[in-house]
């Protein structure tokens, strides 16, 4: 294995290491075990969501509606279980709802060929403001006992949780790398022309990735929903750009093709982590949006830093067609 | 009677946009044999090698393989069918590696299989070895070089274990021991009963490997021969094949002063090389040669699209720097595209948007546009180039294409340009508005600018200008005078036969 192709996972994991070290000096207490465990619950749903939003980036396409698809997967989570539906057949409904979600996309995207920046905006706000006409703006209270945790106890409960979200990483890792699906989503994402002449159905993957994408949504939405006593009817807000973050920072390629959800995992707890950390260093948590900013930024400064040294004296495979 | 031909095309046509690409080819392809496809540029090969494949579909016409019609054509179906293809752009995956760009299509399996990694970079491995390629197969595509990238196209074609394999232009890039280890290749395959349909504009390859040959003319076949029984300049021939059809309105001008001279001119990201050439006012230049020969290339780095890092450009006598397109325009060199939907005009925009996008500073008075003067302007080069619109405040997606490309060409005229660069300047319009564009630039010489145009199509190119330099490789291999000219030597030139022909 030759470690200059994960020079991009390695340099987000040189950066966390970084502040971890720092974060070990100034305030050693950060690492005590309740504040780790805080902090992987806090950041599975986020973890999950930027799971899928590694695939849509990968393939080339980006889903700005993941926030707003979270908050209408709550609330239905909400309601289903105060009709009185089992929890686990709660869970069924709140994944296919973020199936269908996600398959509206897949079609306007996959299918139409519509762009998805324009689609996903649309749904982010078409998802939220429905909700809010809904709801008009309640939240949903007074939920069974048993949706809380599961009724499993809020240990048991937190594990499952911590684990699930890491299970689908591993999970979706291997097959990135090791199933002929997943090596699709790379071709695809790398240049679609090339996919279709080699066989690939490019709008297939597209539609099926935004379908993933959609029950990962769900499954995050419901794992986050039993964590509380009610549900927000605004869930979810800013999601989207968390994700997206923690993909980019990750080192995963915007444009798609290129990329990894080692990258994702590590983006994900570098960005999750850093608010909680500048408390304890003693920053004003304020800064904590800024310098998230300045990371993702890095991690694309540094990135076209690292592509130039790669073409330096090579001829790059062009994409622009002049003849 | 049984059919003898593996795969047999019949009748094939296909038109983009009213422009027809292909008007009725066919051809037959026999196991074990390899068929040569020839013609000049805009022949219709790389569109009738694309509908086999299934990447693109036929407007009609039929396509039998071992006598059974291929319906519903797709590059999957293709696939399956054992028809492969090399094409003539590359299309490797970049940012993959080279084993999973050469297993990419070819492993067997649904989306579900496992992907075995050692045995894909074992499998790379050996077919890059029977191509002779020495390529690390866990390297990234983008890092290869163009020759590399053509060798592994090989290679990926080769592992389809086709029945029928496509080669568009397969040595466009490589070098003779590159050529000679393909030529190999090729015999085997041919031995072992595979149909090979290559396509070459190096006609000296053919009596090599070829058995048969098709020429295809405007979109037509007009012969199929054996290779041992036509030699090169019947080839060239069959190709260029058709007379001056339409007289061109080419005025004599006295040539004036050097306006643009070239010293050495070379531009190391698009290939272009010691090109050294002058061009006088009131003088068409004229660039011939086969795609991909630099043309394109050389007219960007003139206009800084692709800035020059060696040798000088001299205006008017003395040495320029030209980095950017505002600087050329400055300068007064005007440039008109080849691609007029995506670079030539703006397609949303007016008649009258399009026409002052270059002058934009011209028009602004008191910090403001002056929208008076737009409109003025716009109305006299609509009526003095006759272009058909309703209104000038129509978009210019409305018109058609001749009439796109006289706003096109307006758009520079207005800048008064001392250089006018011309790209392909009728390609794909109608008859009329060609003429016409023909009379406006011998009006436009005489007037005593100097035109350097670009041109696919020899009639005109013979027909409009005063001396004609044909490229090859990125520089001008030989310049001609009107008088001495014809369509024979320009592509005996640009297809690098010039030796016997000249004497």
């Amino acid at each position: 294995m030759k470690l200059s192709r994960y020079k991009r996972e390695l340099a987000a994991a040189l950066a966390y290491a970084v502040l971890l070290v720092l974060v070990a000096i100034v305030a050693p207490s950060f690492f005590s075990a309740a504040n780790l465990r805080d902090l992987a619950i806090n950041n599975a749903p986020a973890l999950i969501i930027a799971t899928g939003m590694t695939l849509v980036i990968l393939v080339g396409e980006i889903d700005i509606s993941v926030g707003s698809q979270f908050a209408v997967a709550s609330v239905a989570a909400g309601w289903l279980a105060k009709s009185g539906m089992p929890i686990a057949l709660v869970l069924l409904c709140v994944l296919l709802i973020g199936a269908a979600m996600g398959a509206v996309n897949g079609l306007l995207v996959g299918r139409l060929g519509l762009p998805s920046i324009i689609v996903t905006l649309a749904m982010l706000v078409a998802w939220r403001d429905g909700l809010r006409w809904i709801t008009e703006g309640a939240w949903v209270q007074d939920l069974p006992a048993d949706f809380q945790w599961f009724g499993l106890g809020q240990a048991t409960a937190q594990a499952l949780i911590i684990l699930t979200a890491l299970a689908l990483l591993v999970g979706f890792s291997l097959g990135l790398r090791h199933l002929g699906a997943g090596r699709a989503v790379y071709a695809v994402g790398s240049d679609k022309e090339a996919a279709r002449l080699a066989g690939i159905a490019p709008r297939r993957v597209v539609f099926s990735v935004f379908v993933v994408m959609g029950m990962l949504g769900g499954l995050a939405a419901m794992l986050n929903a039993v964590r509380f006593m009610s549900v927000p009817s605004n869930a979810g807000l800013g999601l989207e750009l968390k994700a997206i973050a923690a993909v980019v920072v990750g080192g995963t390629l915007i444009t798609g093709g290129r990329g990894r959800l080692v990258g994702t995992l590590i983006g994900a707890a570098l960005l999750g982590t850093i608010g909680t950390a500048l408390t304890f260093v003693g920053i004003n948590p304020f800064w904590e949006k800024a310098i998230q900013g300045a990371i993702i930024l890095a991690a694309l400064v540094s990135d076209v830093a690292l592509g130039r040294v790669e073409q330096h004296g090579r001829i790059s495979l062009s994409r622009s067609k002049v003849s | 009677m049984t059919e003898k031909a593996l795969l047999r095309v019949t009748d094939i046509t296909k038109s983009y946009a009213g422009v027809h690409a292909l008007r009725g080819a066919s051809f037959d392809l026999r196991a074990g044999e390899v068929h040569a496809l020839v013609g000049e540029n805009g022949a219709g090969k790389s569109t009738l090698i694309k509908i086999i494949t299934g990447a693109v579909e036929a407007d009609s016409g039929e396509i039998r393989l071992n006598g059974q019609a291929i319906t519903h054509n797709s590059p999957r179906r293709a696939r399956a069918l054992g028809i492969a293809a090399i094409y003539q752009q590359p299309a490797l995956f970049p940012e993959l590696s080279v084993a999973e760009n050469i297993a990419i299509g070819l492993e067997p399996g649904g989306l579900w299989r496992r992907i075995n990694w050692r045995e894909r970079r074992r499998r790379a491995a050996e077919l890059l070895g029977q191509v002779g390629a020495k390529i690390d197969p866990s390297c990234d595509a983008a890092d290869l070089t163009m020759p590399q990238q053509q060798l592994v196209e090989i290679a990926r074609a080769l592992g389809a274990d086709a029945r029928v394999l496509i080669m568009d232009e397969p040595t466009a890039s490589l070098s003779e021991e590159d050529t000679q280890n393909l030529f190999k290749v090729i015999g085997r395959l041919r031995a072992q009963g595979v149909g090979i349909i290559y396509i070459s504009h190096r006609l000296e390859e053919l009596p090599l490997i070829a058995d048969r040959v098709t020429v295809l003319r405007d979109g037509r076949t007009i012969d199929t021969r054996l290779m041992s029984e036509v030699n090169r300049q019947q080839l060239i021939q069959l190709m260029v094949g058709r007379e001056l059809s339409a007289v061109f309105p080419k005025q004599t001008v006295p040539a004036g002063d050097v306006v643009l001279e070239l010293r050495q001119l070379g531009c190391l990201e698009t290939g272009v090389k010691r090109v050294s050439f002058t061009l006088r006012a009131g003088e068409i230049l004229s660039l011939a040669g086969l795609v991909g020969a630099g043309r394109t290339e050389l007219a960007r780095t003139i206009f800084g699209l692709a800035p020059a890092d060696e040798g000088t450009l001299l205006l008017r006598g003395e040495a320029v720097k030209i980095d950017s397109p505002r600087r050329a325009i400055e300068y007064g060199i005007a440039y008109l595209p080849e691609d007029r939907r995506r670079h030539g005009v703006v397609l949303d925009l007016s008649i009258s948007a399009n026409m002052t996008l270059a002058a934009l500073n011209q028009l602004v008075r008191f910090g403001a546009m002056d929208f008076g003067r737009e409109r003025q302007i716009a109305a006299d080069y609509t009526q003095r180039l006759a272009i058909k619109t309703p209104a000038i405040f129509a978009p210019v997606a409305t018109l058609s294409g001749g009439n796109q490309q006289k706003v096109a060409l307006s758009r520079w005229l207005i800048t008064k340009p001392s250089v006018l660069i011309l790209d392909e300047p009728t390609q794909g319009i109608d008859v009329g508005a060609k003429s016409e564009i023909h009379a406006l630039m011998s009006e436009l010489a005489a007037q005593g600018a100097a035109i350097l145009m670009i041109s696919s199509e020899l009639p005109e190119i013979l027909g409009m200008s005063d001396r004609i330099g044909v490229m090859r490789g990125g520089t001008i291999v030989g310049m001609l005078n009107r008088a001495e000219a014809s369509q024979q030597k320009i592509l005996a030139l640009a297809l690098g036969h010039d030796q016997g022909l000249e004497a």
